[in-house]
């Protein structure tokens, strides 16, 4: 008996601790953002970022975290706190992610996630915007004379990640083509790139970026090559838990202000210098003009704090993406006026 | 009397005031956590329901017992996984068992060479965490195989490479007929035994069961070939070029070799901790009991078989119940490697693409805890079955 009581008084104290734990987050519809104050509260923006994917989001070896989508939290955290560098970064498997953001262990989840119905319509998320316009590709052995899709024959063999659209895609392509098809699907991409490595599959099929970013890690990079076709449309972009509409405006409009510092031509180093411009867009972009963090609780600097010291989405893509050799062509991650689709609503 | 029987002077009651409120804290604490959840997955927009299991899933599995493909549903895809991790748990305990049965006997051998291998073995494997073998068997092992075009040949049959273990297909005609045959043979094979034991205690003869038991199980599926029209062919793999330098074989079946590498590592791993309890086992019973049964004119092999074994087996059995628990529960690392066990599939895949955490989660553990129970059920019983049965 007696033991059966310590029993239950273990079982009664930890079953206390979880409900404690699971208080922290959750948004009321109102006015009132209890995601931002309790971020206010804590002094940094919890950000689920992912395990390490080089370009989006990646630690180096004193556990820096650098990327487009590390940048998102950046902004978000300058924005609200005053400091880019108050984030806590937590890095999460494509099967964690969703959880973690709604049950409150993260406020921010930006790692590469695509934007779809089901998953913004029915499982308590909301998608914010998109930070990089990708599509799923495949990559295969130069020598081994596969030089489009429609080169892929019965039994081959592809490997990926589990748990991501870029599964159900190669399902979706692989049935259209009709091809029978081995699908070997991994929860980390380090397992996928070293399969593939082995010789274990004939393909790797995942987001074009991804696939660029994880050919640096093979043991032999020039040996393969990523075919040109795109089998799907991959909008990736930040997430935020559903119900709570001012963190979500935050988020979003910290992202849409990257972009539109970028076709402004605002940067981290002019952007203080700009606030007596002629342009009343720069000079709202920068806090001269109108009254528009006040829209969020926030002051009226956000943007230009944002802009300071992360900079605009053209120098984050460029530190990130195209000097470290992943994609040096921005393609449709261009702007709008330069021939691209990044287009944001206007900052008014 | 009745009254007396309701009050708190009644031993009877006053024993059962303490269950009873046990059983009211252990409620309270469970609705306390349902409303939590279902309060919280309210505010955040989170429905809760398993209507999603008859919902297409519509990603492939790339090894799979039963007929699958995306357009089935979730429902049947946990099936799928199920029966992936059965697979894998059998063959893991099956191989475990033999290769700690003999590790444990070698252990206890006179032979110094062999003595010290078995030791060196299992210090050695039970040493190490069970996810890092898993690892070198799949990512070390695996890279040291040759690819299709160079596979490792067996007399043109089969043939072993990088993408896993490519063997004849089998190809029945009138399958059922053969089952039904091997059903008759183990019937026949249980009443003989039955009759010789008799034969035995009644008269003291001792007949040859073993080879008639072998005779009886080749002979009747043989007869159900002969006469009832069972035939058995075979299809071979057969290389075939996928591109310049990829090759492929088709027609046969496919094992794969996340497959092989997961068994390998669990059945390793496992026959470390089995071959410790057949060595304690062993050494459990006691000298004078061997010199016993020599003494009234047993031979070798009889000492072993009806002497020894009884006594260790009822050693050995309980903690074995606990390590082919743990090899079924330790089946589920198979996500590092892809291998599309319960957990790759329904834990992670079906989780992900559907969102739906909680159901999914208390879906998986339950069938955990039933696979495991089933196990204890089983090994309880046979465990009842050696123990001592007290006159």
């Amino acid at each position: 008996m007696i033991k059966s009581i310590k029993t239950w008084i273990l079982v009664g104290f930890t079953s206390l601790l979880l409900v404690a734990c699971g208080q922290g987050g959750g948004g009321s519809g109102s006015k009132k953002s209890k995601t931002l104050d309790n971020t206010k509260k804590a002094g940094f923006v919890k950000c689920g970022v992912s395990q390490g994917l080089p370009g989006f989001s990646n630690a180096d070896a004193s556990g820096n975290w650098s990327g487009i989508d590390v940048d998102v939290c950046r902004a978000v955290a300058a924005a609200v706190l005053g400091d880019a560098d108050k984030v806590k970064y937590t890095p999460l498997s494509a099967a964690e992610r969703f959880t973690a953001l709604t049950s409150g262990e993260i406020d921010v989840l930006a790692r590469n996630t695509t934007w779809t119905l089901s998953r913004d319509a029915d499982i308590g998320l909301t998608f914010v915007g998109v930070n990089f316009y990708d599509g799923q590709g495949f990559m295969v052995r130069k020598n081994s004379g596969i030089n489009s899709v429609n080169d892929f024959k019965d039994g081959i063999s592809a490997c990926t990640n589990t748990g991501t659209t870029t599964e159900l895609n190669m399902r979706d392509f692989f049935n259209s083509k009709n091809i029978k098809y081995e699908p070997i699907a991994f929860e980390k991409a380090d397992e996928v790139v070293q399969a593939y490595d082995a010789g274990r599959c004939d393909t790797y099929t995942t987001d074009k970026s991804g696939l660029a970013a994880q050919r640096t890690k093979l043991s032999a990079p020039n040996d393969h090559k990523v075919l040109p076709e795109t089998i799907s449309k991959e909008p990736l972009g930040p997430v935020v838990r559903q119900g709570d509409s001012v963190w979500e405006d935050i988020v979003r409009w910290s992202l849409n202000t990257m972009i539109e510092a970028e076709e402004y031509g605002v940067n981290s180093s002019n952007a203080s210098s700009l606030k007596d411009s002629d342009n009343p867009a720069i000079k709202r972009l920068v806090g001269a003009e109108g009254e528009l963090g006040a829209a969020f609780g926030l002051d009226n600097d956000w943007s230009l704090r944002i802009i300071e010291q992360v900079g605009n989405y053209g120098e984050s893509y460029k530190k990130h993406i195209a000097d470290t050799g992943i994609l040096p062509n921005r393609g449709p991650n261009e702007l709008w006026t330069k021939g691209g689709i990044l287009y944001v609503p206007p900052a008014r | 009397m009745n009254l007396k029987k309701l009050s708190i002077e009644n031993k009877k009651i006053r024993d059962l005031i303490p269950q009873a409120l046990t059983i009211l804290a252990l409620l309270s604490v469970i609705i306390y956590f349902a409303t939590n959840a279902q309060i919280n997955m309210g505010n955040r927009g989170i429905s809760f329901g398993f209507g999603f299991l008859s919902q297409e899933a519509s990603f492939d599995i790339a090894f799979s017992l039963i007929e699958f493909d995306g357009s089935y549903s979730y429902g049947r895809a946990f099936l799928v996984g199920l029966l992936n991790t059965i697979l894998v748990s059998i063959i893991g305990i099956f191989l475990a068992t033999i290769l700690g049965v003999i590790v444990g006997v070698a252990r206890l051998s006179n032979n110094y060479l062999i003595a010290k291998t078995a030791e060196w073995y299992v210090e050695i494997f039970r040493n190490i965490p069970l996810i890092l073998q898993i690892f070198f068997w799949y990512f070390a092992a695996l890279r040291a195989l040759p690819s299709p075009e160079n596979a490792i040949n067996f007399y043109d049959v089969s043939y072993l490479t990088i993408k896993g273990w490519y063997i004849p297909k089998f190809v029945w005609i009138n399958f059922d007929i053969f089952c039904y045959s091997l059903i008759l043979a183990f019937i026949s094979i249980y009443f003989l035994n039955r009759y010789a034991k008799k034969q035995r205690e009644e008269f003291g003869k001792i007949l040859p069961t073993f080879t008639l038991s072998l005779g009886i199980l080749i002979s009747i599926p043989l007869l159900s070939f002969l006469l009832l029209g069972v035939s058995l062919s075979f299809d071979y793999p057969e290389l075939k070029q996928l591109s310049e330098t990829s090759y492929t074989y088709e027609n046969g079946v496919s094992i794969i070799p996340e497959l092989i590498a997961l068994a390998l590592a669990l059945s390793m791993y496992t026959a470390t901790f089995i071959a410790e309890n057949v060595r304690a086992g062993v050494m459990g019973v006691g000298k004078g009991q061997k010199e016993a049964a020599a003494s009234i004119g047993l031979n070798k092999g009889q000492i072993l078989k009806l002497v020894v074994m009884p006594q260790a087996l009822r050693i050995i059995i309980p903690p074995t119940t606990n390590q082919y628990l743990n090899l079924t529960k330790n089946s589920s690392l198979a996500a590092a490697i892809a291998y599309p066990d319960m957990v790759l599939v329904f834990a992670k895949t079906a989780l992900m693409q559907t969102g739906r955490a909680i159901e999914i989660i208390s879906i998986t553990m339950l069938t955990y805890l039933s696979l495991s129970i089933s196990i204890s059920i089983l090994m309880n019983w046979y465990n009842k079955k050696m123990a001592i049965k007290e006159k």
